[in-house]
């Protein structure tokens, strides 16, 4: 059924159609939202959770993964400081294989203190052994966490998913969204069976010391099972696709690539307004198109290239930078041309929206108008000089 | 695809800890013993076994003969002895 | 031989901890589950491919079992189990009264039916016997070492009992290695109780505190009688029992152990540690009372 609701609320709609048994999170803007509609509605009796109000993210994220150990579906969410804080707890999920969805509002980080919206805190998690999944609108929100909870608690994953939604233009924004009905949901989504759980029925040890002869394996598991994902994610697209009736990929999306001379990659909602820039200049005549990187982790090297290969100039917008070196979604995106015949002329990369400035139409446009034939190294887009001086 | 992830439980016992001791172990003489059990609670091995007067005894296997229950012992019925 | 905790870890021989993990876990029972702070006993069971533990027991972080029991004690609520599974947290002492503090306050201020285990060895004994909030005073660690300007650690024990009680919680108790029967009753009360509990069990650390592996159960009897570790207990924030001793004097306890031989030959320190195991005898009443002939 369509409804006109703010992202934050479809989020929790979604997750109590997804009737985990253990709620656990620590408020921090954007995402405050999603976590008091679901108190809310544990509290009416709506959804049957234990909801835990806890002293830190770092205990939130703890708390879940007690409980997904125990056997039990659960949920989380946070943002920026709060992803750095229980970043520790995260790699330990993904080391002990536990399913779980977290929703990222992302955030940018500090010092300086900034709460609204750049990818910085998702992206700097990037090593941590999550699938990361960046929605473009409050439909892909919806739609990804639905996808994710399958994808996670596969017996072929078992691995936790990042559902990164920008903050305050998703997580605040009201937008259209086809909600679904539980039995769609029940149809899509079977209740969460553990291949191990704490039970004293059958003890078992989690989270064992490893000594160098031990340890590798677990790490080469956990990096070939997230290479596994790149085609479990379409499979699972499909079944989605069966019961909801949108059709995803998973992985990528191309906006307008074919005969694109100018093609800008990007990740999350400035993907909404960079196929508004793409519409207008075809109608001039322009031959431009988007990449839309949907899943970051894993990794799509294939799909990227397929999607690339003929275009001669690209040009990645990143709304992260990894200090000191280079734009992280335009460095791997170049590690996939590496030693390929087929390859764009040239592929740029640009800097912008960090700290929630506005990506407007016209810095899509500025973007486009520099693709040319130089290669741009993260160069940042609508940056003000007046605020920079060269010595304190 | 899956590494090293879980244990099941009995595994440690695969690890003969009693290969550790060097000098002594415990003779349990079982002449004068009351059953206080206390060899048996203070053990960090856990591999005194023993119910009522002079049954105490332990699992070699994995003693490490660090000495307590001999040391403990309130009738002295615990010697440590060379190890051979 | 029916343990909980089976041989074939790899403590140290002598090892307080190893003893106290054991005796926790058989009056327990088998229906328990465990999460379990980083620390020396994480690390000497669970070793892959080997683990002495015969419950359900998990491992996360340094800091967190606390809150990882709270999410093991929620699923067990939602699965409707919670009744017949008692939840243990246990960690170190670093893990307890440094690290571990937060999410365990936490879990104390939810009211959590929980128990939570201190094994207190007063040192981070794992990562090779540095200083800790529950450090007594005067002990030489590896980061509070004596030299020509410092005696040692020159700060009291992070009171922690104390905190627990201040938090409201139904039982607070200490314990020790030295009385395993008394240990093991007051464990079997603690699950008995709805809520969360504290039980801070004193473990001598033969390694860190540099005493004969043999001696573990007789210094840990000799820091209850001199009064420098009160055992206590506590019932919603009124204490109840104190386990009465004829004090010995300090040095006795001091001069079996390594980690106070700086301080053995030096009368002022000396005064001033029968100073704290006097107030303890004072404040919790530990004196026991003489017999009338």
């Amino acid at each position: 059924m369509r409804e006109f609701l703010e992202g934050s609320r479809v989020v929790a709609e979604i997750v109590k159609l997804c009737k985990p048994g253990v709620i656990s999170a620590y408020p921090i803007t954007p995402q405050t939202h999603i976590v008091e509609e679901l108190a809310q509605f544990v509290a009416n009796g709506e959804l049957n959770a234990q909801f835990i109000n806890v002293e830190s993210e770092h205990s939130a994220a703890s708390v879940v993964l007690g409980a997904v150990a125990t056997g039990v579906r659960a949920y989380t969410a946070t943002s920026s400081q709060g992803l750095f804080y229980m970043a520790e707890v995260l790699f330990n999920i993904a080391g002990l294989r536990l399913p779980l969805i977290l929703t990222c509002a992302n955030r940018a980080i500090s010092a300086p203190i900034n709460i609204w919206n750049d990818q910085q805190d998702s992206v700097s998690l990037r090593d941590s052994g999550w699938v990361q999944f960046y929605a473009e609108n409050i439909q892909e929100v919806a739609d990804f966490h639905l996808i994710g909870y399958r994808l996670a608690e596969d017996k072929a994953m078992m691995l936790p998913v990042m559902v990164c939604m920008d903050g305050y233009t998703l997580t605040h924004g009201i937008e259209t969204v086809d909600m679904p009905t539980q039995e769609q949901v029940d149809k899509f989504l079977p209740a969460y069976k553990p291949l191990y759980k704490l039970d004293p029925q059958e003890p078992i040890t989690m989270g064992h010391l490893a000594d160098p002869d031990y340890y590798m394996e677990t790490r080469f598991a956990l990096q070939r099972t997230l290479e596994d994902a790149l085609d479990l994610i379409p499979k699972i697209t499909l079944e989605f696709s069966k019961v909801f009736g949108r059709n995803y990929n998973g992985l990528i999306e191309e906006y307008r690539l074919k005969d694109a001379e100018r093609v800008i990659v990007a990740m999350g909602s400035v993907c909404g307004t960079i196929k508004e820039v793409v519409d207008e200049l075809r109608a001039k005549g322009k031959k431009v198109g988007l990449l839309k990187i949907t899943a970051y982790r894993p990794f799509p090297y294939q799909e990227i290239y397929g999607a690339l290969k003929d275009i001669p100039k690209v040009g990645v917008l990143d709304r992260a930078l990894s200090l000191g070196a280079s734009a992280p979604l335009a460095a791997e995106t170049k590690a996939v041309f590496f030693g390929k015949k087929k390859k764009p002329q040239v592929i740029s990369s640009f800097i912008a929206g960090l700290g929630g400035r506005d990506i407007t139409k016209d810095a899509i446009k500025e973007i486009f108008r520099l693709l040319t034939t130089k290669e741009r190294m993260t160069e940042f887009i609508d940056l003000k000089p007046e605020l920079l001086r060269e010595s304190y | 695809m899956f590494g090293p992830l879980i244990i099941k439980p009995g595994t440690a016992r695969n690890n003969k800890t009693g290969s550790w001791r060097v000098e002594s172990k415990p003779k349990f003489l079982q002449k004068n013993c009351i059953g206080c059990k206390m060899c048996l609670l203070i053990c960090p091995e856990g591999c005194i076994e023993g119910e009522g007067k002079n049954t105490y005894h332990c699992d070699y296997t994995f003693c490490k003969g660090c000495g307590s229950c001999a040391e403990f012992c309130p009738k002295q019925d615990i010697e440590m002895v060379k190890e051979k | 031989m029916g343990h909980l905790f089976t041989a074939g870890h790899t403590a140290c021989a002598g090892c307080g901890q190893a003893i106290a993990a054991r005796l926790v876990i058989d009056a327990c029972g088998p229906n328990t589950i465990v999460a379990n702070n980083t620390g020396c006993l994480e690390v000497f069971s669970t070793r892959y491919p080997e683990s002495a533990w015969e419950v359900p027991w998990i491992h996360s972080l340094f800091e967190n079992a606390a809150a990882v029991a709270s999410g093991i004690e929620a699923a067990l609520i939602y699965l409707g189990k919670k009744e017949a599974i008692n939840v243990i947290a246990q960690a170190g002492d670093g893990g307890t009264a440094d690290i571990g503090l937060q999410a365990l306050s936490g879990m104390w201020e939810r009211g959590a039916d929980i128990l939570s285990v201190c094994y207190d060895n007063e040192a981070y004994e794992n990562t090779g016997i540095q200083r800790s909030g529950l450090t007594p005073y005067g002990t030489n660690t590896t980061t509070s070492p004596p030299g020509t300007k410092s005696i040692g650690n020159i700060r009291p024990k992070k009171p922690m009992p104390e905190i627990a009680v201040a938090h409201g919680i139904p039982y607070v108790a200490t314990a020790s290695v030295g009385f395993p029967q008394d240990l093991q009753r007051k464990v079997k009360k603690a699950i008995s109780i709805k809520g969360p509990k504290y039980l801070q069990i004193h473990v001598p650390c033969p390694l860190g505190w540099r005493h004969e592996s043999a001696l573990t159960f007789e210094v840990g009897k000799l820091a209850i009688e001199t009064g420098l570790y009160p055992l206590i207990e506590y019932e919603f924030g009124v204490l109840i029992s104190q386990r009465k001793i004829t004090p010995r004097p300090v040095e006795e306890y001091l001069k079996v152990q390594g980690r106070f031989k700086h301080l053995v030959n030096n009368p002022e320190q000396l005064k001033l540690i029968q100073a704290i195991a006097d107030n303890n005898i004072e404040k919790y009443n530990l004196r026991a009372e003489k017999q009338s002939s």
